[in-house]
């Protein structure tokens, strides 16, 4: 049996049979990296000896009943935005290049209660800001269906890490579609949970309104197990939500029977490559043919959204970056001489020029005299797409579009404009800014074998109703099933 | 919106950082091409419309007033790239 | 030209709180550097702010007392700026809704009258770290102690004339903050901290100056003296046809002067934008109403009742419920015996004069109401006369002794059996000739130094009647 095969779901079940040690499952995926890591650069940090000496622990826990959990002895990669007591989290920026939290994330507590293992940290665009995980400090992750191609971002190696079986299961984050992106241009699947589903503590914030964490799996029914594992209110994120306990077994039925989805039109005019299109057209039918109901819906906000969301994010990136200053942890500049000098060129030369330019824009629509203009209109814009979705969802069980207006980038494509790369985000950051749960799963590939991502967005705190249309699409396709021929 | 050198130098103040002449420039365009783009958010109507706050209803979210901490100095200051005396240190501050 | 001095007053004060507003993390005052100190109030990546319930509760009570509307739905600000002292680079304040607003308190008008200084908003917000200044490196050491220090700005409107209005807002709101429990109010350890804007006018203009902002007040002596430094500072540029700058000023104690700290040039742009990691506050009918009903009795609340219930004149209530510590002092003396006006003569004579003398802060008075109701019951019963209750009542409060004890340590109770006082009333007159023969021959006065030399004999443990009376029996016969 290759351990490497294995869904996270099937691996907790070996493990939990005695067909597989935690050892070995630990171990397989380290020689996995070893030999291969080099050339997609998934993970910024190893946690090996850690690694290993928690999956003998684990194995205990499992043989005396301490732990049950489905995926008890189940390694995972970790963004590398979530705080690890002991690890490293750099969020790929040379700014935390020694950063060591003094404690652990709400999720990383609750991964290791459930008896999951960490592999280690992986790679992201320096602190999320990025869709190609090319702003990393750390250098890029190459896509392993084609390593001159980006595997979109922020969560990029969390979702490369996933297609190239050096993780079965990550966690990545989501502001604007970070989770979502990457993990159509990786063709795996990742959930960008309702905001306030998920703790946000010990993720280290990009723009607080929206960040999520979510898992990036093989499928979604390990997306399910996993997030049902970190998901739950926590008293530590006053912004997390008292929910209902999550059903797995209504998130995974995959019963489309008379379900009523819309697909936004603004989700395939102007811009999106035709292969896309057609390739979530297709998908369109196959739910038709599961029996659901699917119709085409004008939502004509869809243009603000991106405009709205980059002064939100940028907004609250300044003032969270702000405390990246060479004083109390961190790069501090070897350079200066004064206090003013120890700010100044700590981050200037601690930060790279994407989050230097977020940083100016944020403060730019924050400043006086242009508030009001910017960042107070972006939050009138939010409460009509908000309201745009409350609209919808009268209507529809759940919406359906594309990931991204196009499939993985060449590296270096889209760095020179940043515009450019804003302006894939289209699809992705509304939901942010409306809170609810979405979902990337594959659907497709384009004619130079690049894979596409079907979108499911769900009513908030509804992550049981898209997972569950995600496994009923995945039971009627195997897209998901196809790996790189290198992997 | 027109952005000029000296906004994108104020921007650099405000921010507490400072590019290379060449970033500035290249900046000065980037910036005006997305605050360009960012102005297309003043065709949409929002007349009477109530800026959001949080994406959910709740409130009150709240703490009791208990002590939950002991000490724990040595693990708050183990990243300080310079600490003495159990304290961080910064270079002078002038009054 | 006749002047008019304009102020408003900026008050913070430090909520005698447990914890911290956003971290449990201790508050008390001191402690070696960074040991109230954890991964939120010190501003850890990924960390997250969860407000203290009885923040709000302490401030809701702070407005019910100040006469202020309470906000219902609140939200909390960022306010940014880099700063040492302020480890996320901004402070959790309110901006945009503060939760009490348009309040007053009445002070004392300069005709004697009663004068509403208005009260523009409350806010609550937490307090930045500290940093001392290390001279053998020269460099800044920063302790984050203090920060994340639970806070409430108290912003008045421009409506004081003078000094003394300010003084008496500011006891008045002292009186408030620790009555109700909120604040200690130690000006000392920067629990009470006031900024004042000032600006003068040509008497009769509507018109407002150009004000200053001064700080770094750190005793009601400095805020006196440094409006008085302010004002004739102001006045005089103006008299001399230069302009007062808009800046903010620092008051140094020591130099008795002000200095610019900066100008309106470099005033800063905090980019306040609502918190996005705190959600709203919610403060309904009901639990206003319920803070309400179990606030502790105000100040003005108890004098009323002093006077209606006691019988104490105004004038007696006034003083005792000028800080809480003689109220608890009072308070509980007068539940151990049950004289009000005796209670309050001590308090306001013996009491208040031993903490002039050591140079004591009410708040750090450790005389205890059983003792004092001790000297109090021995002087009323007649053990000792008031003089040597004087004499105990100051060991006690110096020394901390047993009143009961050290009286019968020290032989110092009154001689009971009036028989022992004659023989020795006979050795004084005996021994002062010169005296007696003067008040025999008229000189009346003569009676006080004899008397005098007497009770002396008697080491003042003699009841003083007696003693005259023996005087007079054996004198005047």
């Amino acid at each position: 049996m290759d351990i490497r095969n294995l869904t996270a779901l099937e691996l907790g079940q070996a493990i939990r049979a005695k067909e597989i040690t935690v050892r070995e499952a630990v171990e397989s995926y380290f020689a996995a990296i070893e030999e291969n890591d080099a050339k997609y650069h998934c993970y910024n940090i190893l946690c090996k000896a850690e690694a290993l000496a928690r999956a003998d622990e684990v194995q205990k826990g499992i043989d005396d009943g301490t732990y049950t959990s489905p995926l008890a002895g189940v390694p995972v990669g970790v963004k590398d935005n979530i705080c690890t007591k002991g690890v490293l989290t750099t969020c790929s920026s040379k700014i935390l290049e020694n950063f060591v939290p003094p404690y652990d994330a709400t999720v990383i507590r609750r991964m290791h209660a459930a008896g999951m293992v960490v592999l280690g940290k992986l790679n992201m665009d320096e602190f999320a800001m990025g869709s190609t995980t090319e702003t990393s400090y750390t250098g890029v992750t190459h896509n392993p269906w084609n390593l001159d191609r980006v595997p979109g971002g922020s969560s990029g190696g969390a979702a490369a890490a996933v297609a190239a079986k050096l993780a079965p299961v990550t966690l990545g984050s989501d502001t604007g579609g970070s989770i979502r992106q990457p993990a159509s241009f990786c063709g795996v699947s990742g959930l960008k949970p309702t905001y306030g589903a998920v703790s946000r503590y010990g993720l280290v914030a990009y723009a607080s309104s929206l960040d999520q964490i979510g898992p990036l799996a093989r499928d979604a029914k390990d997306c399910a197990a996993l997030f049902s594992l970190i998901a739950g209110k926590d008293e530590k994120d006053g912004t997390s939500m008292v929910t209902e306990k999550f059903d797995f077994e209504a998130a995974t039925n995959g019963d489309m029977q008379g379900k009523k989805i819309g697909i936004p039109a603004d989700y395939l005019g102007e811009g999106i490559s035709p292969e896309v299109k057609a390739a979530i057209e297709a998908a369109a039918e196959t739910y038709r043919a599961l029996g659901a109901e699917v119709e085409v819906f004008p939502m004509p906000i869809v243009k603000y959204a991106i405009p709205a969301y980059y002064i939100i994010a940028c907004a609250e990136a300044c003032s969270n970056l702000s405390r990246y200053d060479g004083i109390k942890y961190g790069y501090s500049s070897p350079n200066a001489d004064n206090l003013t000098e120890t700010y100044i060129k700590s981050r200037s030369e601690g930060f790279g020029m994407e989050v230097k330019r977020r940083i100016m824009l944020g403060n730019f629509v924050l400043s006086s005299g242009y508030y009001d203009a910017y960042y107070n209109k972006a939050l009138k814009a939010k409460k009509l797409i908000q309201q745009a979705f409350f609209d919808a969802f009268e209507k529809y069980d759940m919406l359906l579009g594309p990931v991204a207006p196009t499939t993985a980038l060449k590296i270096g494509e889209s760095l020179s404009d940043p515009l450019k790369m804003y302006l894939g985000d289209i699809y992705t950051v509304m939901i942010n800014i409306a809170g609810v749960p979405s979902m990337a799963i594959p659907c497709g590939f384009d004619s130079e074998n690049m894979p596409v991502g079907l979108q499911l967005i769900g009513k908030p705190f509804c992550e049981a109703e898209i997972l569950s249309a995600a496994v009923g699409f995945q039971n009627a396709t195997d897209f998901h099933k196809k790996s790189p021929s290198a992997v | 919106m027109q952005i000029d050198k000296n906004l994108v130098m104020y921007l650099e103040k405000l921010g507490r950082i400072e590019l290379s002449e060449e970033q500035r420039a290249a900046s000065e365009k980037d910036l005006q091409d997305i605050l360009t783009y960012m102005d297309t958010l003043n065709e949409l109507d929002t007349d009477g419309v109530e800026p959001a706050s949080h994406s959910f209803p709740v409130a009150n979210v709240q703490r009791d007033d208990v002590v939950t901490n002991a000490a724990q100095t040595e693990a708050i200051l183990q990243n300080a790239p310079n600490q003495k005396d159990g304290c961080f240190v910064v270079p002078k501050t002038v009054e | 030209m006749e002047w008019e001095i304009v102020m408003g007053l900026e008050v913070h004060t430090e909520l005698a709180t447990k914890t911290k507003i956003f971290c449990g993390c201790s508050t008390e005052f001191g402690g070696a550097p960074n040991t109230h100190v954890c991964e939120i109030c010190a501003g850890l990546p990924g960390t997250l702010p969860l407000l203290n319930r009885r923040v709000v509760e302490f401030a809701v009570r702070t407005g019910l007392a100040t006469n202020c509307e309470i906000t219902r739905k609140n939200k909390f600000d960022r306010k940014n700026y880099f700063y040492p002292d302020l480890p996320k680079a901004y402070q959790i304040s309110q901006l945009y809704l503060p939760i009490c607003r348009n309040g007053y308190i009445e002070v004392k008008g300069e005709n004697g009258e009663m004068k509403k200084i208005g009260i523009h908003e409350i806010h609550m917000e937490e307090d930045a770290g500290k940093l001392v200044h290390d001279a053998f490196e020269d460099c800044t050491l920063v302790d984050y102690n203090r920060c994340g220090v639970p806070l409430l700005e108290i912003v008045s409107e421009p409506d004081f004339r003078s000094a003394a209005e300010v003084l008496d807002y500011l006891e008045k709101l002292r009186a408030i903050l620790q009555f109700t429990g909120v604040s200690d109010c130690k000006m000392q350890e920067g629990s009470l901290r006031a900024d004042v804007n000032l600006s003068v006018r040509p008497k009769g203009q509507a018109e407002f100056g150009t004000r200053t902002e001064m700080k770094n007040l750190n005793s009601f002596r400095a805020i006196e003296r440094a409006i008085s430094y302010e004002a004739r500072r102001q006045i005089e540029l103006l008299e001399d046809g230069e302009q007062v700058v808009q800046e903010t000023r620092r008051w140094d104690d020591n130099k008795g002067i002000s200095y610019a700290m900066r100008s309106k040039e470099d005033a800063q742009d905090y980019k306040y934008f609502p918190e996005p990691d705190l959600p709203p506050i919610e403060i309904s009918e009901e639990t206003i109403a319920q803070i309400r009903d179990t606030m502790p009795e105000l100040p003005e609340q108890k004098k009323q009742r002093y006077i209606a219930q006691l019988g104490l004149p105004e004038y007696d209530t006034s003083i005792l419920t000028s800080d809480k510590a003689y109220v608890s002092l009072f308070e509980d003396t007068l539940a151990l015996c049950d004289s009000p006006k005796d209670v309050a003569n001590w308090i306001m004579g013996e009491v208040m004069k031993l903490l002039n003398d050591t140079a004591t802060l009410p708040e750090n008075m450790t005389l205890q109401a059983k003792d004092l109701a001790a000297v109090i019951h021995m002087v009323k019963s007649g053990k000792i006369n008031r003089g040597t209750g004087k004499t105990v009542l100051e060991k006690v409060f110096t020394e901390g002794v047993d009143p009961e004890k050290y009286v019968a340590d020290n032989n110092l109770a009154q001689i009971t059996d009036l028989s022992a006082l004659r023989p020795v009333i006979e050795e004084v007159i005996a021994a002062n000739e010169k005296s007696v023969s003067e008040y025999k021959s008229g000189k009346t006065q003569a009676m006080g130094y004899i008397m005098g030399q007497a009770m002396r004999a008697l080491k003042g443990k003699a009841p003083a009647q007696e003693v005259q009376k023996i005087l007079h029996e054996l004198l005047d016969s």
